[in-house]
Parts: structure tokens; sequence; C-alpha cells
């Protein structure tokens, strides 16, 4: 009996002291005190002081890494708001008043208008008619057995480890055979059939949903397309807010093709169109002025995240990464 | 269940949209790319037949091309451990049950999703000499360099800049962590197994299929990487942060050398193939499935 009691003393200890890995404390406790059925006060002074400080010391490298991991944001709002004379001031922190006139004076001066536009375009296009085709193609992979599924599948997985880079200057041909160069459709065609990684997510989620509800659906009389559109996708929901969130990013933040694609002042893209800033990358007037541009090609960023964070964080689960 | 040829076949319309822009913007560019490696050819005029000159030159008489590798070895090096493990450490802390979770969550995370051309402007004025990364140095008594300027100093700031990013990576880790089932935790105690053996026997056992497929991901990164390199330092000073990437969109759409760039092009590709299957084969030894025996 005594030899019991001082294991269990000993895994209370050790459970408490955890904080690695294990939530800490308390569940790998409750199991134990439910066997013996009495409550384990068994507790030294030692393992009470080594959890204090642990918690502690948690509770202090993830306040300072967050501020940390923050501060370069409020830099670039405090910039954006600042006028020419405030930005090498090292005694001002917040400028007051807030100089909106460098919002004004872009938006007026500049394309920004224009950009913004077309970045909206692009992503909203791309968003709605991509994750709308990824989730037909989806289906097709997950429910329908036609020939070469399975071949078509893993070439599809193939894909994603193919980088657009690679394939880069035979797409700019076609482009160019197309009569598209510096214009907004090498952004949106591409992306109009489906994005690899989409297919794959959704594919992924449509197989866990049980096959015996399609069949029920085709037994009421509904056709395949019938079943993707009243079973699989209300099913979905979930996925497809993921799905969407992140291609919304992918869209927004795309540099590399419109950098190479689009010229002209009034086609380019939110983050093509930053670099015009860049000229003088020394002169403060700018970096006011580049800071209240890239606080407008972030901003829809933060508010998509902040209303979507969920699907985010959900968007790693989804993805089955256990293998 | 009886299905008829027709709608065996009609499957493959579902998988139409992207069988059709697989086939127009992948497939084909794929294998005109391979072709065009093989020639010269200026975005003006037909490509002319050079047989492997290209890649002759690329290995004999290409300093850039070859800098360009070891900047690019040198940033994975660094970046990619260094990534994976502050990803790992916050992760573990923020799978504590502490206060305020999401928000801490939230600061680690939001970083990654705006990574691009506009906080690389950014970290350009927080990279100067008084800028803030020296200004905390200096609370700490380090004088800092002058990042943006020193060819030994910038592409620490490119790997420091790239820290800043490490969101995805922890929220992968933060999912698995999540996933890792408690009686596991719960037998070790009973075994008598302190924090440190846990950690080792249960929770980085747990987390291998995480750790391989962030340590795969932020590999291929590295072979991509560009946006920082164009924007915040140009490849330079003295091409210390020319990277793979930079030199072929110099090489493609700032000289119009389109054959030689095709050429750089499938050197990166077959890199992060021979990577990729480097990695998958490793794997077998170190990374842990559940249940993989069953299958």
């Amino acid at each position: 009996m005594r030899h019991t009691v001082v294991g269990r003393a000993h895994t209370a200890g050790t459970s408490a002291a955890s904080g690695l890995g294990a939530p800490l404390g308390g569940s790998l406790e409750s199991p134990q005190t439910a066997l013996s059925g009495k409550p384990i006060t068994v507790r030294s002074t030692s393992v009470r002081v080594l959890r204090a400080l642990t918690r502690t010391l948690t509770y202090l490298v993830l306040l300072g890494g967050s501020v940390m991991f923050a501060i370069p944001f409020v830099y670039m709002v405090r910039w954006s708001f600042m006028t020419t004379g405030q930005v090498y001031d090292p005694d001002l922190f917040w400028p007051f008043p807030m100089a909106w006139e460098n919002y004004t004076y872009v938006w007026a001066n500049h394309p920004v208008p224009w950009w913004l536009l077309n970045s909206s375009v692009v992503t909203f296009i791309g968003v709605v008619a991509g994750t709308f085709s990824s989730c037909v193609v989806a289906y097709g992979f997950a429910r329908l057995d036609f020939p070469g599924n399975r071949v078509l599948f893993i070439v599809l997985l193939s894909t994603m480890m193919l980088p657009l880079h690679v394939t880069i200057i035979p797409i700019v041909i076609i482009f160019r055979e197309l009569n598209w160069l510096d214009t907004l459709w090498p952004l949106i065609v591409p992306g109009l059939g489906g994005g690899a990684f989409s297919i794959f997510v959704l594919r992924q989620f449509f197989m866990t949903i049980p096959i015996e509800l399609d069949e029920a659906a085709r037994t009421d009389g509904a056709s395949r397309i019938g079943i993707l559109f009243r079973v699989i996708l209300p099913l979905s929901k979930p996925a497809i807010a993921t799905v969407a969130a992140l291609s919304f990013i992918a869209n927004w933040n795309e540099f590399f093709l419109p950098l190479i694609v689009l010229n002209s002042p009034e086609r380019i893209t939110l983050p093509v169109g930053l670099r015009y800033f860049a000229a003088g990358q020394y002169t403060e007037q700018l970096h006011t002025f580049q800071m209240a541009v890239a606080m407008i090609a972030v901003m829809p960023i933060i508010v998509v995240f902040f209303f979507a964070q969920r699907q985010f964080v959900r968007g790693i689960t989804l993805t089955g990464i256990k293998g | 269940m009886r299905t008829t040829r027709w709608q065996r076949w009609s499957g493959l319309l579902f998988i139409a949209p992207w069988l059709i822009t697989f086939l127009w913007f992948t497939l084909g560019p794929f294998i005109a790319s391979i072709f065009l490696s093989f020639t010269n050819y200026r975005f003006i005029g037909l490509p002319e037949w050079v047989g492997a000159d290209n890649y002759v030159r690329l290995f004999t008489d290409d300093a850039k091309f070859i800098r360009s590798i070891i900047n690019t070895l040198y940033y994975t090096a660094v970046h990619v451990p260094g990534i994976m493990v502050m990803a790992f450490f916050v992760a573990i802390l923020l799978n504590q049950k502490v206060k305020g979770q999401p928000i801490y969550r939230t600061a680690f995370y939001l970083p990654s999703v705006t990574a691009g051309v506009a906080t690389a402007y950014l970290w350009i004025l927080l990279l100067q000499p008084n800028g803030l990364v020296n200004q905390f140095l200096g609370l700490v008594g380090i004088d800092g360099p002058n990042w943006l300027t020193s060819s030994t100093w910038a592409m620490p700031a490119l790997i420091l800049m790239s820290f800043w990013g490490l969101g995805t990576t922890m929220i992968i880790y933060l999912a698995a962590l999540q996933g890792i089932p408690q009686h596991l935790y719960e037998a070790a105690s009973v075994d008598g197994a302190g924090v440190i053996r846990k950690m080792w026997h249960v929770t980085v056992p747990m987390m291998t299929p995480a750790i391989f497929l962030t340590a795969v991901l932020q590999i291929i990164g590295s072979w991509q990487v560009f946006t920082q390199a164009l924007i915040v330092t140009n490849g330079g000073p003295r091409d210390s942060t020319l990277f793979i990437l930079l030199h072929l969109y110099r090489t493609g759409f700032e000289y119009f050398q389109m054959g030689y760039a095709s050429a750089i092009a499938w050197v990166l590709f077959v890199i992060i193939l021979v990577f990729t299957v480097l990695q998958f084969g490793i794997a077998r030894r170190w990374v842990y499935y559940e249940g993989a025996s069953e299958r």
C-alpha cells in the first residue's frame, strides 16, 4: 500500500512539472486519482515552485515573442502616418496629428486605385472560380470511377512539387502568343480549373463523407451533379472555407507572375505597384508613402485573417499531415 | 451497381477543368522547357538548337550561377533548422493551457500570412543601420552591422527576416501536438518518465510526420526564395544574396536569354526533385506513422 502511494505521488509530481508536450498537469492526475479512490494531496514544495516557474517562463516567452512578432506591423502603421520630418525623429514614437494625407496623396497621385482594383478582380475570380472548380474536380477524384482516376490523381499530387518557376518561360511565351501580356488574363485563366492543393484538400475531405449518403440520394433519384450539390458540398462547408481562405492569400500575394507579365502602370497589381515607390529608397517622403501603400496591400489580408482565422488553422489538420 | 460505358467515361468531365489547365499551363510548358533548354532563344525569332551548350556553360562558365547555388545552400542550412527549432519551441509553449492562447497564436502566425512585397519593404526600413533591429540589438549591448550594405550580413539579414514567417510551420506543429493521444503521456508517467524523457520518447516520435512535412516544405521553399532577394537586397551586395530564382529571372526576363534561363529552370527542378526524393528515402528510417504496420 505504501509503495503505491509513493508511486502515485511521484507520478503527480512529474506531470505537474512537465509543462513540455503535455498540457500542464491536470488531466494526468485524474485517472490515477479515480483508481486509488482517494485524492492525492502529497505534493512537495519544490514541485510547486518548479511549476510556478515553468508557467511564468512560458508566459514571459510567449508575451515577449508575440510583442517582437507584432512590432514590425506597429512600425508599418506608424510610418504610414508620419510626415517627412518625423521619420528620423528619435524622440517621436507616434505622430500627432496623424498624417492621413499620405494615403490621400498616394491614392490621388499614383495609380493605387487601379492596383487595388486589379488585385481585387484577380483575387475575386481566383477564389470564387478556382474554389468552385476545385470542388467539382475533387468530387470527380473522390467519388467517380473513370478510367485513369488513380494515375491522374498521382499526376495532380506531383504537380504540387513542380513550382511555376520551372515552366515560367514557355508559359510566358504562351501568353505572348495569346496576346495576353500586360493584361490580367495570365493571372486569371490558369487558376480557373482549380488548384492542385485545393483539389487535394477537398478530395481528402470528401472521402471522409460516408458513401451511404450518396447512395441514399441516388435512390431518391439524384444525379451525380445533384449529389455533389445537395449532399457533398453542404457537408463540406468548413473545408471549402479553408480552401477559399488559403486561395485568397495566394492570389492576393502573388508576385512572380504579375511582375513578369504586367507592365503598364494602370495594369499592374498591388504587390508589383509597390515597387514604384522603391526608386528612391532612402528619401523619407517615399518611405511614408510606401508604407501607406504597403498598408493598403496588407490590410485586406489582416481583415480576412481575423474573420477566417479558424479556417486557416483548420486547413492544417484538413491536409491530413498525420500521413 | 451498373454503370454504362458513357457513365464511366463521363466522370472525366468532372475533372476536365483541372485537366485542361494542367495540359495547357503545366504539362505543355514542362515539355517545352526541356526543348528550350537545349536552344538559344531570345524571345524574338526562332529557337536555335545548341545541344548541351547551355548546361556546359552553367557549370563551367557562369560564376553567378555557382554563387547562387552556394547562397541557397547557405540559406537552407541556417533557415531550415532554425525555423523548425523555433517553430517547435513556440508550438510546445502554445500547447500549454495558457490564457490568451488565441492572441499569441495570431501574433506568431499573422506574419507568415502577410509575407510578400509589402512586408519586404517594411524590413528594408527595420534593417537600416539605426533601424529597429539594431536598436533591439543595442538593448543587449550588441552593435548591429549595416545589414543590407554588407556582403557578410545581407544573407543573415534575409534569414533573420525569414524567421518572422515561422507561423506556418508552427501551426503544423501545433496541430500535430494536439493530435498526440493523452494516454501515451499517462503511460510514460506510470513508467516514471520525466519531462525530458517524455519529450524525447513520446512527443518527438509522434511529431516526426509533421517534422518531416515541414522539412520538405521548407527545403523546397528555400530553393524558391525570390521576393525578399529581389526587393530587400536585389541580390547584392556583390551577389551575396543572389538566389537561383533571381538569377533565372534576370537571365530570362532582363537579358532575354530564354534558352539559357530554361536550362537554369531545369537544374532548379532537378535539385528540388533530388532533395524531395532523398528526404522521402531517409524518412522511412525515422518517421513514425501511427498504424503504418497495419496498412
